[in-house]
């Protein structure tokens, strides 16, 4: 980490950006620490509650199922596991998008930014697979067709739970898909040739990091421990 | 453009950070899924179990990590940046803590002092062959036999 450490004589006259970012991308970071506390809000919420309970659904035993498989499928944190590797691909081709705006290169930036959408829209319809499968199965919101781990009745806090936090990532990783698609369009159009820079790619790039990070949280939590 | 060698330079081996990072992460969520898969033999109240968890919780953290560090560049912003994220975060670990701690202790207080509460978890719920349990059909049943229950216990 190269730095050049410039001593702040008139650190208040102005014509210096704090931190060294540019404004967009400090209100950014912003926006996400309090996204991050909202998202930490409901997965603490969680687990508050699924620790004052005595028993809880086994994950494997809820989520065993993948597209186009028996019903008799058991095949736990399968499908779950490719969610997460095609969100983290899909953060990686968004960080050689922004890394390619920093070269001024439009072609890559379009090729990087389009396999992003795909990445994101590829995990949209697992996810909406998987609520699906779920639902057919009887699950949604006031409603829990699954048992605890130790056989005993289960309340409706397990599914309302994991609707309202997996929808609400959901949501997230759709207006990403969004914000991707007209950072696209913005690209195609020159919009970044005429300013000069790519420094609003690498604002939606923050937006889908984000997006992937709490999809960490999100699938530890609920699908593995 | 004199700068353009130092760049070139400079792109090559920020795209292998790039491809580093990648793969930490790919391992990392390997290992994970490892973890996921050996703790599904086991029974479920077992301390080996409750040490997976925990080491599965210290690589989301590891993830964490890098994808805000190198993906989201943060390691490379200046310092005081770095902190008005890092310590509000650290601060939420606390709460997470907090929170959890607290959810334990509501969890023992009722097990001690509210009869009802404790004897539910040693209910089997109904098998079913079709369609969704109902919630007040349990506890009608239920209310009876509770004391049946506890005696056989």
């Amino acid at each position: 980490m190269s730095t050049t450490t410039v001593t702040p004589t008139k650190l208040w006259s102005g014509g210096k950006s704090p931190f060294n970012v540019e404004y967009g991308k400090l209100m950014m970071w912003y926006f996400l620490m309090s996204d991050a506390f909202t998202f930490g809000a409901f997965l603490i919420s969680y687990g508050t509650i699924r620790f004052s309970t005595n028993g809880w659904p086994n994950p494997n035993e809820v989520f065993k199922s993948y597209p186009f498989a028996g019903e008799s499928t058991h095949a736990p944190l399968v499908f779950v596991s490719i969610m997460t590797f095609i969100l983290i691909i899909s953060s990686v081709t968004m960080v050689l998008a922004v890394h390619a705006g920093h070269n001024m290169d439009k072609k890559k930036v379009v090729k990087y930014l389009i396999w992003t959408i795909l990445g994101g829209l590829a995990f949209l319809s697992c996810q909406a697979w998987e609520w699906n499968h779920l639902h057919n199965e009887g699950a949604w919101w006031g409603h829990n067709p699954f048992v605890n781990a130790d056989g005993t009745a289960s309340s409706t806090n397990f599914t309302n739970y994991f609707f309202t936090i997996t929808g609400f990532h959901g949501f997230h990783v759709f207006s990403g898909v969004i914000i991707n698609i007209i950072m696209l369009i913005m690209t195609l159009l020159d919009k970044f040739e005429k300013r000069g820079h790519y420094l609003m790619i690498e604002k939606a790039g923050l937006y889908w990091h984000f997006v992937d990070l709490v999809w960490v949280f999100v699938f530890t939590c609920f699908y593995l421990v | 453009m004199e700068h353009t060698v130092a760049h070139e330079e400079q792109n090559g081996g920020a795209v292998k950070e790039i491809i580093k990072v990648t793969i930490i992460l790919s391992v990392l969520t390997v290992v994970e899924l490892i973890l996921g898969f050996w703790m599904m033999g086991m029974p479920l109240d077992s301390n080996m179990r409750l040490g997976i968890k925990g080491a599965i919780i210290i690589l989301m953290m590891a993830k964490a990590f890098y994808i805000v560090g190198y993906f989201m560049h943060l390691k490379h912003e200046i310092k005081n940046l770095i902190m008005t994220i890092v310590v509000p975060l650290a601060l939420f670990a606390w709460f997470i803590i907090a929170f959890l701690y607290d959810g334990n202790s509501f969890r023992h207080l009722r097990n001690t002092y509210d009869p009802h509460f404790k004897a539910q978890q040693y209910i089997q719920a109904p098998k079913k062959e079709e369609g969704k349990i109902e919630k007040k059909e349990e506890k009608k049943e239920e209310a009876p036999k509770t004391e049946e229950k506890k005696t056989v216990e």
